[in-house]
C-alpha cells in the first residue's frame, strides 16, 4: 500500500534581503525525501534553522513568509500537492492535513469561547453538523484529559491554563478527522511536568483516532516518547533517517550521538566553603499586592561555587533574584553579600556592592543594546566600574573575547550580526568584565539550542574555575542542574521545599514535588513516557 | 541600499528649498519692498510670477518668505523635540510623580486646542519672532511629549537598561545613550511630520494677522495680502500656498525614506 505522505527530493528557497546587498536566494531544505504510513508518527528533529518546521508546512504545500517550495514533489493521498492551485489547496488544508502550534497562546482568538474555535474549520469545511461537531468535540476534551469536557468548550482561552490551552488546539486538530496532524513544538513553551501531562494525551489521541503525524521539535528525548521513525535534519538537509529505536540506540552519524549524547557534562561537587552569599527568611511581594511571591526564603551560596535554583514558572525563582539585585526590595529578612549586609533598595547600594553582584539574562537578544557594538557593550563595565579607556579597554575587551573562546573579528560587530550563543556568551563577558564575586544566571540556557547549551554550560565552569566566581542559577531543566550546581534549592510556589548539596537534593527519600519534577525530565531510552506515569506521587501542578 | 524614486524627488526640493531659503539675500531678483510694478501683473519675463497687491515682485518676495517660513518653522520644532523628547524620556524612566506630573501638565495643555491658545497668548504677548518660536516649540512638545513617552516606555521595560540600572549608570546614560540611539527612527520620521505642521501654523498665524509681521515676508501673510485677487481671477495668492504644499509633500517623502532606512539598520527594532 502507498504511504499517506510521501515528499521526494523536496527544495524549499526563499529570498534574503540583507542590508547593503543585492538580494540573494537561499536554499533551507535540499533533497529531504520522507514518507508518514496511515496511523504512524515522523519525528522531525534539528536545532533551530534546520528547516523542520518549514518542511513540517510543506505537508500541507505552504510556506511561511516568502518561502517557496521550488523542487520535488509531495505526495499526499497519492496526488502531487505541491503545484496545486489556491482552491485545491484550500479544500485540502483543515480537512486532510491540520496544524498545531508551538505557542497556543498566541494561536487561540482572546474574543471567542473554545469551542467555537475548535469546531470551527469542520464547519467551515462542511464536513459536520454543528451538533455532531459540537459532540465530537467534547468527546475529544474528554480523550485529551482536560477537566469537565462537557463545559470545558465554554470557556475563554484566558480561562484555562497554558497545558490545558495546548490541548485544546489539539482537539482543534483533531476534529475534522485528518488523515495527518503536523505537531509545531507543542511542548516546547510548556513547563516539564505539563510537558508530561500533554505529550501523554497526544500520544493517547493520536493512537486512539489512527491519524498519522508529524511531530516537529528540538528535543529528542520527547520525541522518542512518541514516534515511530525519526528524521535528523541539519542546515535544510537530511542527517540520519530511521526508525526511533535505531535512531536512539544506535545512531550511524556524529551529529546525531551529539544530540543522543548531549548533556553528560560531569561535574564534581565541590566541598563546603564559607559563604559569599546568604539569603536569611527573606519575604517578599509586589507593590500593590497582598500576597507573597516569596515566602521565608533561606539559602547560602559558598565562595566560587554554584547553587541552582529549581522551579517551575511561577515558583518565584526568579523573584528571588530580583529580591538579591535589589530590584523588588524584601519586606522581612536579610542578605549578607561578602561578609556585608546588603541593603534592600538597589539606590542604596555602594558602586562595589553593584561591580561584584552581576546578572545573565534569559534572552540575550533582549540584553544588549542593538545600536551598541560588542566592544561597547563589554567595555562599558570596565570604564564605568575602573575608569579604563582607549587603548587599555579596547585590548581588556579582546582578552574578555578571548576568554568566552570568540577570538578576533567580533569587537566592532553589532548584536544582530551574532548568533544566539554567541549573543549570550558576550552577556557572560559584560558580566565578567566587572570582576564579580557572584553572577546570577537566569534561565541563561533555556532560549538554545541543546547542543549551544552545552556550549555555554562548559564555558561557565571553565570561567568558574578560572576566576573563583559563584554562580546562582536559576532554571527549570534538571538536567541543567545536574550538568553545574554544587548545590540545589527546589522552589515551590515562593517557598523552598528541599534545599542542601546536590548528593542530598538528587538522593531518595524526595518529597512529593522533587518526585514530580525529577521524574518528569524525558529520558532518551523508548517507553520511558508509560513508565514514568505508572509510578509518580503528585499531579502536575498545570492541571 | 538603492534610494527610491519618491525619496530622491523629495530629497532634491527639500534641498532646494533649503538652498532657496539660506541663501535668499544672493538668489532674489528684487528686493522684498520694493514697487517695481503694477498691481497683480500676470507673469511675464521681468517678473516671474506676476507682482502683489502693490505691485511688488512675488517671486523675489516669496524666496524671503520661504526663509523666514522655513526658519520659524525649523527652530520652533527643534524646540519641541529637544524639550518634549527629553521631558518624555524622563517622566517613561523615572515613573511615578514625576510622570504624573508632567503628564497631566501636557493633558491639560492638550485639552485645548493649540491654535486658540496661541492667538490668546500671542494677542497679549509682544509679536516677535523669538516669542512666535517660543509659543509654538512649547505647544507642540506636548505632542513630542506623548511620543517619545510611549517609546520609551517599550524600551525601559528591556533588560539591557535593566542590565544599565543595575550597574549604578545614572540617569542620562539611560536616557542618551540606551534610549535615545533605540527610540530615533520613530522620533525623525515624527520630526519630518511635525515641522510640515510648525510650517502650516505659522502660516495659519500669518495669515490670521499674529504670526510675522510686515515689513517681514512669510508664505501664509502673503496668501493674505494678495487673497482678494482671487475675486478678480489673479493667481498670486495661490504661489505661496503652492509652496507651502509642495514643502510639505517634499519633507514627508523624505521623512519616510529615513524611517524606512533606519529600522532596517543593523539591529533595527522589529526588523
Amino acid at each position: 500500500m502507498a504511504d499517506l505522505l510521501e515528499i521526494r527530493n523536496l527544495r524549499i528557497e526563499a529570498t534574503s534581503y540583507p542590508p547593503g546587498e543585492p538580494p540573494r536566494d537561499v536554499v533551507l531544505v535540499d533533497n529531504v525525501s520522507v514518507s508518514v504510513a496511515k496511523g504512524k508518527v515522523l519525528g522531525l528533529i534539528g536545532e533551530s534553522g534546520a528547516g523542520k518546521s518549514t518542511i513540517g508546512l510543506s505537508a500541507m504545500a505552504y510556506g511561511r513568509g516568502g518561502v517557496r517550495l521550488t523542487g520535488g514533489q509531495i505526495i499526499l493521498n497519492g496526488r502531487d500537492i505541491r503545484g496545486m492551485g489556491p482552491a485545491g489547496l484550500r479544500a485540502l488544508r483543515g480537512r486532510e492535513v491540520t496544524y498545531v502550534a508551538q505557542s497556543a497562546a498566541a494561536a487561540f482568538n482572546p474574543a471567542k469561547r473554545l469551542m467555537e474555535q475548535v469546531i470551527e474549520t469542520t464547519l467551515s469545511h462542511g464536513l459536520m453538523a454543528r451538533a455532531e461537531a459540537e459532540a465530537r468535540a467534547v468527546m475529544l476534551f474528554g480523550k485529551l484529559g482536560l477537566p469537565n469536557p462537557e463545559t470545558f468548550g465554554n470557556r475563554y482561552p484566558h480561562q484555562v491554563s497554558g497545558g490545558q490551552l495546548q490541548r485544546a488546539m489539539t482537539a482543534m486538530a483533531l476534529c475534522p478527522k485528518p488523515d495527518l496532524v503536523i505537531f509545531d513544538e507543542p511542548t516546547t513553551a510548556l513547563d516539564v511536568t505539563t510537558q508530561i501531562d500533554v505529550l501523554a494525551a497526544i500520544k493517547e489521541a493520536i493512537h486512539d483516532t489512527g491519524v498519522a503525524a508529524l511531530y516537529i521539535t528540538h528535543d529528542l528525548a520527547v520525541v522518542a516518547q512518541v514516534a515511530d521513525d525519526i528524521l535528523v535534519l541539519r542546515q535544510g538537509k537530511k542527517v540520519e533517517y530511521g526508525p526511533v529505536r535505531q535512531i536512539i540506540t544506535d545512531p550511524h552519524e556524529d551529529y546525531t550521538r551529539a544530540l543522543v549524547s548531549v548533556r553528560s557534562i560531569d561535574h564534581e561537587e565541590k566541598a563546603a566553603a564559607p559563604a559569599v552569599l546568604s539569603v536569611q527568611n527573606v519575604t517578599a511581594r509586589y507593590k500593590g499586592t497582598n500576597f507573597d511571591v516569596l515566602k521565608n526564603v533561606t539559602v547560602d551560596l559558598p565562595a566560587g561555587q554554584t547553587l541552582a535554583v529549581v522551579g517551575e514558572s511561577g515558583s518565584g525563582k526568579s523573584t528571588l533574584a530580583r529580591a538579591i539585585t535589589g530590584l523588588l526590595p524584601p519586606s522581612q529578612g536579610r542578605i549578607t553579600f561578602a561578609g556585608r549586609a546588603l541593603s534592600g533598595a538597589l539606590q542604596e547600594r555602594s558602586k562595589d556592592d553593584l561591580r561584584e553582584l552581576q546578572m545573565i539574562y534569559q534572552m540575550a537578544d533582549t540584553a544588549m543594546n542593538p545600536r551598541q557594538t560588542v566592544g561597547t557593550i563589554i567595555g562599558r563595565p570596565l570604564e564605568f566600574y575602573f575608569g579604563m579607556g582607549g587603548e587599555a579597554k579596547r585590548r581588556r575587551v579582546q582578552e574578555l573575547l578571548d576568554q568566552i573562546e570568540m577570538g578576533k573579528g567580533y569587537i566592532d560587530r553589532y548584536p544582530a550580526e551574532l548568533s544566539g550563543g554567541q549573543k549570550q556568551r558576550v552577556c557572560i563577558a559584560r558580566a565578567l568584565a566587572a570582576k564579580p564575586k557572584l553572577i546570577i544566571c537566569d534561565e541563561v540556557t533555556s532560549a538554545l539550542d541543546p547542543l549551544v547549551a552545552d556550549g555555554i554550560l562548559k564555558l561557565l565552569l571553565n570561567l568558574q574555575a578560572q576566576e573563583h566566581v559563584a554562580y546562582l542559577f536559576i532554571t527549570h531543566d534538571l538536567a541543567t542542574v545536574k550538568a553545574i550546581a554544587d548545590k540545589i534549592a527546589v522552589m515551590y510556589r515562593g517557598q523552598v521545599v528541599r534545599y542542601g548539596s546536590k548528593t542530598d537534593v538528587l538522593t531518595p527519600p524526595f518529597d512529593d514535588y522533587t518526585d514530580l519534577l525529577l521524574s518528569s525530565v524525558p529520558e532518551m531510552r523508548l517507553g520511558w513516557l508509560e513508565e514514568m506515569l505508572a509510578h509518580r506521587k503528585m499531579e502536575s501542578a498545570g492541571n | 541600499m538603492k534610494m527610491p524614486l519618491s525619496a530622491l524627488i523629495g530629497l532634491i526640493l527639500t534641498g532646494l528649498f533649503l538652498f532657496c531659503a539660506i541663501f535668499a539675500q544672493w538668489i532674489a531678483p528684487y528686493p522684498l519692498d520694493a514697487v517695481i510694478g503694477g498691481v497683480w501683473e500676470a507673469p511675464s519675463e521681468r517678473h516671474w510670477l506676476g507682482t502683489d497687491t502693490i505691485g511688488r515682485d512675488i517671486l523675489s518676495r516669496m524666496i524671503y518668505g520661504g526663509q523666514i517660513t522655513i526658519f520659524v518653522a525649523l527652530a520652533s520644532s527643534l524646540l519641541s523635540f529637544g524639550l518634549g523628547s527629553f521631558l518624555g524620556f524622563l517622566a517613561a524612566v523615572k515613573g511615578g510623580w514625576i510622570d504624573q506630573g508632567v503628564s497631566r501638565l501636557v493633558d491639560l495643555m492638550m485639552a485645548i486646542p493649540s491654535l486658540i491658545v496661541a492667538l490668546v497668548v500671542l494677542s497679549v504677548l509682544p509679536i516677535n519672532l523669538t516669542v512666535l518660536i517660543m509659543v509654538m516649540g512649547l505647544l507642540d512638545a506636548t505632542r513630542v511629549f506623548r511620543l517619545s513617552r510611549a517609546v520609551a516606555m517599550d524600551i525601559t521595560v528591556m533588560d539591557y537598561v535593566e542590565a544599565a540600572k543595575l550597574r549604578g549608570e545614572g540617569q542620562s546614560w539611560i536616557i542618551f545613550r540606551e534610549i535615545l540611539p533605540n527610540a530615533l527612527s520613530p522620533l525623525v520620521a515624527e520630526f519630518g511630520l511635525r515641522f510640515i505642521f510648525a510650517v502650516l501654523f505659522i502660516s495659519t498665524l500669518s495669515f490670521l494677522g499674529l504670526g510675522i509681521q510686515p515689513p517681514l515676508a512669510d508664505w501664509g501673510g502673503m496668501v493674505k495680502e494678495n487673497k482678494d485677487g482671487l475675486i478678480y481671477g489673479k493667481s498670486a495668492a495661490l504661489m505661496p500656498a503652492l509652496a507651502i504644499a509642495l514643502l510639505a509633500i517634499s519633507v514627508n517623502l523624505v521623512a519616510d525614506w529615513i524611517l524606512s532606512r533606519t529600522t532596517s539598520l543593523k539591529g533595527g527594532r522589529g526588523g
